[in-house]
């Protein structure tokens, strides 16, 4: 099981906000799990993708170079139920980011319905013994399997791009991988 | 520009969406860590609703000198040294530090901040009026 949940952006504005999907389906196993027979979208799972859906956008405006983690939630209201064959709209909203971290408003929708909405903190973690949570391009790897260079704009409205250092992280692995013969 | 009230006011709205207590839990004299429970994290959360509260800027470390608590020039033994406690006196004088200072244990320190101190540092970024 791949700890995706979001499956697609839909829109993303560097430093400001992004906009993800989450399409609900009876094929996922942890419905099964939750309330047997009774198929409801955790809670918590919609606050990871909330969290997916503003992490992401917190680590662009920095360009991934800082270890961004979830680090509270204030608080958290739901308001309904998500079912399998909902699509939820995630929206996430820069409140703050600074040094030390950043925090975001964040909303879940089906349709016009106001599903849930939250509060989160994410810190910036800097301390060098922690290494390297992430490679480098895992990041440019989930930004292009969940679309944000398709859909997503740079503070100046031009199309969003990959930094460069992301862009040469994933050369120097697929050579190393190429040379080792081990190509993932 | 704010009155005292106004500041008192929304320092205790920023503590109680920040660490989910009651508003009369919130009282000058509460502290920080042991009374309303605020944890580490928390401090970042609060500084972020005091900055937006008062349209202020908090530099790291500005309200919860923590790199003075890391420094071995001023922490012996776990203990901050007379050299520490005056760095922490100038660079927290918004605070009462007269009881931490009688027993300095470095761990105790972050159960010094109260509610009053914190309203001491916001009147000292923004013009009052009385």
């Amino acid at each position: 099981m791949r700890w995706y949940w979001i499956d697609r952006f839909i829109e993303f504005e560097s430093g400001r906000y992004a906009k993800a999907i989450k399409n609900i389906s009876l094929a996922e196993d942890h419905l099964h799990d939750h309330f047997p027979n009774f198929p409801l979208m955790p809670n918590s799972l919609v606050i990871e993708g909330l969290a997916q859906t503003g992490g992401l956008l917190v680590c662009e405006y920095r360009q991934f170079t800082e270890k961004v983690v979830l680090a509270k939630i204030p608080w958290a209201e739901f308001y309904c139920e998500a079912v399998p064959g909902d699509t939820l709209v995630y929206t996430t909203t820069i409140e703050y980011i600074k040094e030390e971290g950043a925090m975001i408003h964040a909303t879940s929708h089906k349709g016009n319905t106001l599903h849930a909405e939250a509060e989160i903190v994410f810190a910036h973690l800097n301390d060098p013994r922690m290494g390297a949570l992430f490679k480098p391009e895992t990041f440019l790897q989930m930004m292009r399997l969940l679309g944000a260079f398709q859909v997503g704009r740079a503070a100046d409205g031009s199309p969003l791009r990959p930094p460069a250092h992301l862009l040469q992280s994933e050369d120097v692995s697929y050579s190393d991988s190429k040379h080792s013969g081990k190509l993932t | 520009m704010p009155t005292r009230e106004e500041v008192f006011a929304k320092i205790k709205n920023a503590l109680v969406e920040a660490l989910g207590v009651e508003e009369d839990e919130v009282v000058p004299e509460a502290t920080l860590v042991g009374d309303l429970g605020a944890e580490s994290i928390d401090f970042l959360d609060i500084v972020f609703r005091l900055e937006k509260a008062f349209d202020i800027k908090i530099p790291r470390g500005e309200l919860f000198p923590e790199d003075v608590l890391t420094n071995p020039q001023y922490v012996q033994d776990g203990k901050v040294t007379p050299a520490g406690l005056a760095e922490l006196r100038r660079r927290m004088p918004f605070a009462n530090l007269e009881k931490f200072e009688q027993n300095p244990v470095v761990q105790d320190f972050g159960n010094l901040l109260t509610v009053a101190d914190m309203c001491r540092f916001v009147e000292s970024k923004v013009e009052i009026t009385d």
